[in-house]
């Protein structure tokens, strides 16, 4: 019988790394696919209420957000501890959201513009009172569908 | 001398640039969707027109109360908010037709082409008033029970009808669904109860 022998004793191969960069490349295009950068910095401090019957927000173009809570430690000295909201970047006034939301909805393509959604990102210790001025104002600017903000609730 | 070749470019250091944006992206990447309770808000009022008074019968309106200490008062009584969506179900559903659950009305329901005429509650109205006290994390969970007690429904005549879950049916079959089971919560101007501001 013939049998196939090595001839002296031959190194093991080093494993070729030359597929490694593809590899990575691939990991990297899914994480900068899947990935959304934080929109804004957050300038006050919140910790969504929990549910169970959560809608997912689709079109991220078509959303805006409206932050309501406390500010920062950072931010309280200058800002105080009461409940504030943020629009954008900068703290704002419960006054300023109609007209946010009417610049907002100007700057959209036309087609979109009754698809305006309007999140509301709020702190769950947040008081009823200011989100209820948060909803008029939003009524009066005719942005009617609006989001809670809300994670999952595992369990009671 | 001879052609002399092109030095190939040495592509070692590939895998580490591309290693550098990987971690890059992974650390600055935040996967959570955002997700939400969606609602519509109602549209506002003309500033010099009275609130039109809509008349809807007693027993077709479920009054939920949320006090600015988080407690809650449905139709007169106090209640849990986790007993909340059984009670809503009873209500909007009224199935032994009882007379202190909302009437029911004959409405003609399309089961794909097929025109079925069903009594449902379609006038029914729940009502939803909180204090400017309220947290809002109660106003959510209240808002979230009464959400599901319609999804619960919704998703039990689906399985009878279509053996599906109501977010499997295409569009004609969840309408025909909705004129069964409408959805609708009202929400009261807020009042200020407790005084404080």
């Amino acid at each position: 019988m013939a049998t196939i022998r090595r001839k002296g004793n031959k190194e093991v191969p080093a494993i070729s790394t030359a597929s490694l960069p593809d590899i990575i490349f691939m990991l990297l295009f899914f994480f900068m696919v899947s990935t959304s950068m934080k929109e804004v910095t957050y300038k006050v401090d919140i910790h969504a209420p929990e549910a169970t019957e959560l809608q997912s927000l689709e079109k991220k173009s078509l959303v805006r957000y409206v932050y309501v809570g406390e500010p920062k430690k950072e931010f309280k000295g200058k800002y105080g501890s009461e409940t504030r909201i943020q629009l954008d970047d900068a703290f704002a006034d419960v006054s300023q959201l109609e007209e946010y939301v009417v610049r907002e909805r100007e700057a959209m393509n036309e087609n979109d513009q009754n698809l305006l959604t309007i999140s509301i990102k709020a702190d769950r210790d947040t008081k009823m009172g200011i989100i209820t001025d948060i909803k008029q104002a939003l009524r009066r600017a005719y942005a009617l569908k609006v989001n809670y903000a809300a994670t999952k609730r595992v369990q009671y | 001398m001879g052609k002399r070749k092109v030095q190939e470019i040495n592509a070692s250091s590939m895998a580490d640039i591309a290693f550098l944006l990987l971690i890059f992206f992974l650390v600055t990447t935040t996967m959570s969707v955002d997700k939400g309770l969606s609602r519509r808000l109602p549209p506002p009022l003309p500033p010099n027109m009275e609130k039109p008074d809509i008349d809807v019968k007693k027993r077709n309106i479920f009054i939920v109360l949320v006090n600015s200490n988080n407690q809650l008062l449905v139709q007169g009584e106090p209640l849990d908010v986790k007993q909340l969506k059984e009670k809503a179900k009873l209500f909007i559903q009224n199935e032994a037709n009882d007379a202190s659950l909302p009437e029911k009305v004959p409405v003609e329901v399309e089961f794909d082409g097929i025109k079925e005429t069903l009594l449902t509650t379609k006038n029914h109205v729940i009502s939803l008033q909180n204090d400017r006290g309220t947290q809002y994390q109660k106003y959510i969970e209240v808002q979230n029970e009464l959400v599901a007690a319609y999804n619960e429904l919704r998703n039990e005549m689906a399985q009878a009808r279509f053996g599906m879950k109501y977010d499997e049916l295409d569009e004609n079959r969840q309408k025909a669904i909705q004129t069964i089971y409408p959805q609708k919560i009202s929400e009261a101007e807020p009042k200020n109860y407790g005084g404080k501001k």
